[in-house]
């Protein structure tokens, strides 16, 4: 086979890169994925279950695993890149190390980092003891631990705050980040579960049920699980004397402000591109969203290829995906760069 | 908490202070209300620390509480602080220093308006030249009285006569640090540590020994609010918002209360007086109330200046408790004495309020 001797370089290792590596090289393509951490598997490490059915996050880094195995993509840890030299007939990668790749087509699947929530300075994140992240948070349950405060006690009354650092022009990010809705749903779900006599609160601006069985699971959070949805925007978070939390916020379907007291915040932090993307995009002259994602050259018939030949994404470097999404965005972009090679090929011969 | 946490946010919110030559607008209020608190800034500045500070009596309000009472219109408003940036010039400054938080928040509101309409600027300056035949240049640095006593807290540690610290069990004062509204929470980034953990104050306190209270309601306003205060009608809830405040920091027991507002140093002392009147409690376990202190006050006391020189008779809140834990000599008998000797009268003695 001709395209055997074609060269894709995956930049990430996670969900997307991954998926994508396997799906390249089931279709007889040499793969190379450069992950810059020591370990593939992304951001799904750092999760406990997904929504909406509670599927353990390991069952999908064993899928991944799995594809790995069968497709034997050239996986290489530890690499950072630092560019991309697009040549008139090949892409040239360049690492922090000074090591130096070629390959005819790059995959960008750099993916996302979570939003600092130390930037949303008024809720107070490394500051108040019990003041978490939506990832502190699936850290604490992936334990297997009881959910607790700082002091080791059971929380009574917990409040989950979404939006934070989405949609949120103040931080500099005016997307949507997408997930966090039902990631809010889930995990009170699972606190609930653990912690059956806990009063639980959502603070929501929109509920963004997207995706299949989304609305269902908000729908049984309420009915089964009697989580409170509040839909308010929280305005500030303070520590008690005896290391709670006052918050305050306005309950806009009834009009009013209100102070409560909780034993336990969780801040459901969005998505933002992962450190390292930007400077890679801009190395290879690609265009970037609002939300400094990726830009693709089509929001409708082609959101994998770019602007630029020879270069594609996939995953969240482009936009906040589920993994759900992000997987079926990464097969997009093999079949996307399968004929995109082949149109080469094609046109070479010709 | 964690204090560390604190720290970063701080970094994020330093600005540039400048180190001498400034020209100094008081506060319409201030002099009333705590005589002698721009009295001992200059004399920390001039005497102390021996820096060039300038007035010119002809500066006058900047509108402010009629601004934000919506009494007098945005135009008037620039064209009165541009009046004040022409004093500032003639005099041959470049740093203007206001020692109201509002006058602070105005002229950065101003300057931040002409930034993104320069239109409103040149209307500004033409209005300005009709009237006046003045002219001027926008000051290089404005910033705060209360961020120079910050910038020069080190300096004040070294000449101090006195820690923040109780000299009888020796531990660090407890300290309530409020932060007026306008100081940060309009521009977050024109605010030392910025608008929700600001450090102004508490890199005072902790400088000269005492220890930051943070309790829940720290960021609430003190109930002055202007509309709230001004219109008679409002003032019920001026008082509640100030006791939300009192009620929230009671179980910390602080020793103080410092402000860098002249409507918070001024509420929350004299609505201590009427919540103790209204309902016969106080926030004490003397009943004596919690003292309030500016904080030019605060660095006087620090720099060994006698209470009475510095006005703190003119407190509701009896501050000899304070006086006491710091270990600060003073006579009763000199209270009221005014500034030439003469008795100025003592008040009449509230029902409830211990002084």
């Amino acid at each position: 086979m001709n395209n055997i001797t074609q060269h894709i370089i995956i930049i990430g290792g996670g969900p997307a890169g991954l998926e994508a590596a396997s799906s390249l090289g089931a279709a007889g393509y040499k793969v190379t994925v450069l992950e810059k951490e020591e370990q593939t598997g992304g951001k799904l490490r750092l999760w406990y279950k997904l929504f909406p059915d509670f599927r353990p996050s390991a069952e999908v880094q064993e899928y991944l695993a799995n594809g790995q195995k069968m497709n034997s993509p050239e996986i290489i840890t530890k690499a950072e890149v630092i560019s991309i030299t697009p040549e008139i007939d090949y892409q040239k990668v360049i690492l922090a190390d000074g090591q130096i790749f070629t390959a005819d087509v790059v995959l960008i699947a750099t993916g996302f980092q979570v939003f600092n929530a130390e930037k949303k300075e008024e809720y107070g994140y490394k500051i108040y003891d019990n003041v978490i992240t939506s990832v502190d948070l699936e850290q604490q349950l992936k334990s297997g631990d009881a959910v607790k405060t700082v002091a080791g006690e059971i929380p009574q009354r917990i409040a989950f705050i979404h939006c934070v650092g989405s949609r949120d022009k103040k931080v500099g990010n005016i997307h949507c980040s997408r997930v966090c809705c039902i990631t809010g749903v889930k995990q009170a779900i699972e606190v609930k579960e653990h912690l059956p006599k806990a009063e639980i609160f959502n603070f929501y601006m929109d509920m963004r049920m997207f995706g299949q069985n989304f609305e269902e699971l908000y729908i049984e959070a309420q009915q089964k699980w009697g989580i409170t949805f509040i839909r308010g925007r929280v305005s500030e978070i303070a520590e008690n004397i005896d290391g709670t939390l006052q918050l305050k916020a306005e309950d806009t379907l009834s009009g009013r402000p209100m102070k409560m007291n909780f034993d336990l915040v969780v801040l459901l932090v969005g998505m933002v591109p992962a450190v390292g993307t930007d400077a890679i995009g801009k190395s290879a002259g690609l265009a970037f969203t609002a939300g400094n994602f990726l830009a693709s050259n089509d929001t409708h018939f082609n959101q994998n290829e770019t602007h630029t030949p020879g270069i594609f994404v996939t995953g969240t470097c482009r936009e906040p995906l589920s993994v759900a999404e992000t997987l079926t965005d990464a097969r997009a972009a093999t079949v996307r760069i399968i004929s995109w090679l082949r149109d080469k090929e094609l046109k070479s011969n010709n | 908490m964690v204090s560390e946490g604190k720290k970063r946010v701080w970094e994020d919110y330093q600005k540039e202070i400048a180190d001498d030559h400034y020209f100094y607008v008081r506060s319409c209020i201030r002099q009333t209300f705590f005589p002698g608190s721009e009295t001992a800034f200059l004399r920390i500045m001039r005497n102390d620390l021996g820096k060039d500070v300038f007035e010119d009596a002809r500066h006058t309000t900047c509108t402010g509480i009629g601004y934000h009472t919506d009494i007098v219109p945005l135009e008037t408003t620039m064209t009165i602080i541009a009046r004040h940036f022409a004093l500032m010039t003639e005099a041959g400054y470049t740093n203007i220093i206001p020692s109201c938080v509002t006058s602070f928040g105005l002229y950065t509101e101003v300057l931040d308006t002409w930034k993104h309409f320069p239109e409103m600027e040149a209307k500004i300056r033409d209005y300005l030249w009709k009237a006046t035949k003045k002219e001027f240049k926008v000051p290089e640095n404005l910033v705060h009285t209360s961020d120079i006593i910050y910038k020069f807290r080190d300096q004040i540690k070294e000449k101090s006569k006195i820690s923040l610290v109780n000299k009888k069990t020796g531990l660090p004062l407890k300290v309530v640090e409020h932060i007026g509204c306008h100081y940060a929470k309009m521009f977050p980034a024109t605010g030392i540590g910025g608008a929700e953990f600001p450090s102004v104050l508490t890199g005072m306190i902790e400088s000269w020994g005492g220890s930051v209270i943070d309790y829940p309601e720290r960021r609430h306003c003190c109930g002055f609010g202007f509309r709230q205060y001004l219109v008679m009608a409002n003032r019920g809830y001026s008082v509640s918002n100030s006791k939300k405040k009192f009620e929230s920091m009671q179980p910390y027991q602080p020793d103080f209360i410092v402000a860098n507002c002249p409507g918070c140093s001024m509420f929350l002392d004299r609505w201590q007086y009427t919540i103790a009147e209204l309902e016969g409690i106080t926030f004490d376990d003397k009943g004596m109330g919690i003292p309030v202190l500016t904080y030019e006050e605060m660095a006087g006391l620090v720099m060994g200046y006698s209470p009475w020189e510095l006005g703190l008779q003119m407190h509701q809140v009896s501050v000899e408790p304070l006086l006491d834990k710091l270990g600060i000599a003073y006579k009763k008998e000199e209270k009221y004495l005014g500034a030439h000797g003469q008795n100025i009268g003592e008040p009449q003695k509230p029902q409830f309020l211990i002084v």
